[in-house]
């Protein structure tokens, strides 16, 4: 399969002096060719096994009525429509909207401050960087167990400090009541994927150069003025990407709500991933739960869209 | 000059400062909680950030005795280190391939691959685990060691690419003239040059195999099969029963490898979370 440059066919070319350089140049790119495919091949064998193929099966089983260990029928759409008239579906699929969009708004918000602070050159900002990325080190599911420990409703540490403070009187049920726990839901996963965040705006901020800003000082800009004219639009293409990558996680996210709080309570902080989770292994309707984890299809190939664009006009440059 | 550096700085300390608390006050109470002796955690007349009664390392021979952990930290090890392995031969091959050689196709696969990459393990699991079941690999560790380079792969490749073609051509040309193969011109020309690149894509590779969760929460139901992270979240609660004291010392401890690595590699993450965006 590999091929190099010593091989027969180059040995066809009757002789190096008399063979014309066209003929010799077609024959180096058809190595070329060969050596590629036979590079790439491991990968492509891999992820047309196990990533390309399942996605198409699990598009195959959302038009079926298929449950574990039992074929299902053909039954086109209707898994997709029959979920959007139950309250639980609608219900998921508000669930992780609004948390898509609280927890990207807020991790681009402080990402941005946090980005801002961590540019500073000051002694030690190394180890200040080193710290605040390791949330995004930890696994996650592990990291997210012990915010239910702090969120617990008997011994959480945060009632704790505000009833010292003289800011509560009775403990505050962080994830039994639904809108407190949507809101450590959205809190928990800020946590994860802020150093994510900050660390790529760090990236892109390091790449303005400082003479800009100095001159649009010179100039009589003000610390907003200079933001939105100059950081800003520089930013973009590096705020671009962020954001779709962070939608497209944030959206399909499992650990942070499922260990935080099963989805509950009553389906509050149900998100597609542990909705699908649910019905796919606890109740074994798979035709349903492929349903339910397909609806995060459009935000996928809305985002690949956009980014494969991005990526290109960022090729031509 | 000075005391403007210096007003700077303190006014920088001042703004980091509730962000590095809030990213690492989580660790800080696994560690607390972690010590503490039951009697006390679970008093509400104390303070919670204190430990009074002195420290015990009860919880943690809980954790190492009693349970699966010690296992569960075994088959992580295992199961991360092969499917990081696996990954980076793959990706580096397909790097190359795309960064260096001149193929009709080339663009288009690596689109390609740059799609499977934004393909979530969560719309994922559940072909995949009829997949592994068809396969006879479920409640093995084999189910995990060969998914795995499945999602990191992807993101291998695109960050070796983008490693790959900052190497000046005229490198390795020279040894290709002089007859080397490609394969020998990789592995004796590139490879050395492509260090800081390969070591990147092997620590992300390896965290986020370490990390994972969805499909090893899947995949697997015997407890001695599991990996840490869901033997953790699954094993260690036993119905309401929660041992808040070993669940927060085996998250701790469960976490120290790859907070240990990332400490000491801190630079290569940092260009690597800025060359291949992957979770957040």
């Amino acid at each position: 399969m590999l091929t190099d440059e010593t091989t027969p066919a180059d040995a066809a070319v009757p002789s190096p002096l008399s063979a014309p350089r066209l003929a010799a140049g077609r024959v180096h790119v058809r190595h070329e060719t060969v050596t590629a495919w036979g590079f790439l091949a491991p990968t492509l064998l891999l992820l047309g096994l196990l990533a390309v193929y399942p996605l198409a099966y699990a598009v195959y089983l959302s038009l079926t009525s298929a449950q574990v260990g039992f074929a299902g029928r053909f039954v086109g759409a209707q898994n997709f429509i029959g979920l959007l008239h139950t309250q639980i579906f609608t219900l998921t699929l508000w669930n992780t909207v609004w948390y898509t969009v609280l927890a990207v708004a807020v991790k681009l918000v402080l990402g941005l401050a946090l980005a801002a602070v961590l540019a500073q050159p000051v002694p030690g900002m190394r180890w200040i960087r080193g710290a605040v990325l390791i949330p995004w080190v930890a696994p996650v599911s592990l990291s997210v167990l012990a915010w239910t420990w702090m969120f617990d409703s008997t011994y959480s540490v945060f009632n704790w400090t505000l009833a010292e403070l003289g800011l509560i009187r009775s403990p505050i049920a962080w994830l039994g009541i639904p809108n407190l726990a949507r809101f450590s839901v959205v809190l928990v996963n800020v946590w994860c994927g802020l150093p994510f965040f900050a660390i790529n705006f760090l990236a892109g901020l390091m790449t303005i150069p400082r003479e800009l800003h100095e001159a649009a000082t010179v100039d009589g800009a003000g610390a907003v003025g200079r933001f939105r004219s100059i950081t800003l639009p520089l930013l973009r293409p590096v705020l671009a990407t962020v954001l779709l990558f962070s939608v497209v996680m944030t959206s399909s996210d499992f650990a942070t709500v499922f260990v935080l709080t099963h989805g509950g309570p009553m389906n509050s902080t149900q998100v597609l991933a542990t909705l699908a989770f649910k019905l796919g292994l606890a109740t074994g309707d798979l035709g349903q739960a492929a349903a339910i984890s397909l609806y995060l299809f459009p935000v996928l190939v809305l985002a690949t869209a956009v980014q494969v664009r991005l990526m290109r006009r960022t090729w031509q440059w | 000059m000075v005391r403007s550096d210096r007003r700077r700085a303190a006014v920088t300390y001042l703004l980091a400062a509730p962000f590095v608390l809030f990213a690492l006050f989580p660790f800080a109470w696994m560690l607390i909680t972690s010590l503490k002796q039951n009697r006390e955690l679970y008093s509400l007349a104390q303070n919670p950030f204190l430990v009074r009664e002195g420290i015990t390392w009860d919880h943690y021979r809980f954790l190492l005795e009693r349970t699966d952990f010690p296992l569960w930290l075994r088959n992580s090890t295992i199961v991360a280190v092969v499917a990081t392995l696996v990954s980076v031969v793959f990706a580096l091959l397909a790097a190359y391939a795309l960064a260096r050689l001149r193929f009709a196709g080339a663009d288009g696969v690596a689109t390609g691959v740059f799609i499977v990459y934004l393909v979530p393990t969560t719309l994922l699991f559940i072909p995949l685990a009829r997949i592994v079941a068809l396969l006879r690999l479920s409640n093995s560790l084999w189910a995990l060691i060969v998914t795995y380079p499945a999602f990191i792969v992807p993101f291998a490749t695109w960050m070796l690419m983008a490693y790959l073609t900052s190497i000046p051509r005229s490198l390795e040309e020279s040894a290709l003239v002089d007859g080397c193969t490609r394969l020998r011109a990789l592995w004796h020309i590139v490879l050395p040059v492509a260090r800081p690149g390969i070591i990147t894509a092997a620590l992300f590779a390896f965290t986020l195999a370490w990390g994972e969760f969805i499909y090893a929460l899947t995949f697997i139901s015997t407890s001695s099969v599991k990996t840490v992270t869901a033997g953790v979240v699954v094993d260690l609660i036993r119905g309401d029963v929660f041992y808040w004291g070993s669940l927060m010392g085996g998250a701790l401890l469960a976490s120290l490898p790859v907070v240990l690595l990332f400490s000491l590699f801190l630079d290569y993450y940092i260009a690597g979370l800025t060359a291949g965006a992957v979770k957040g």
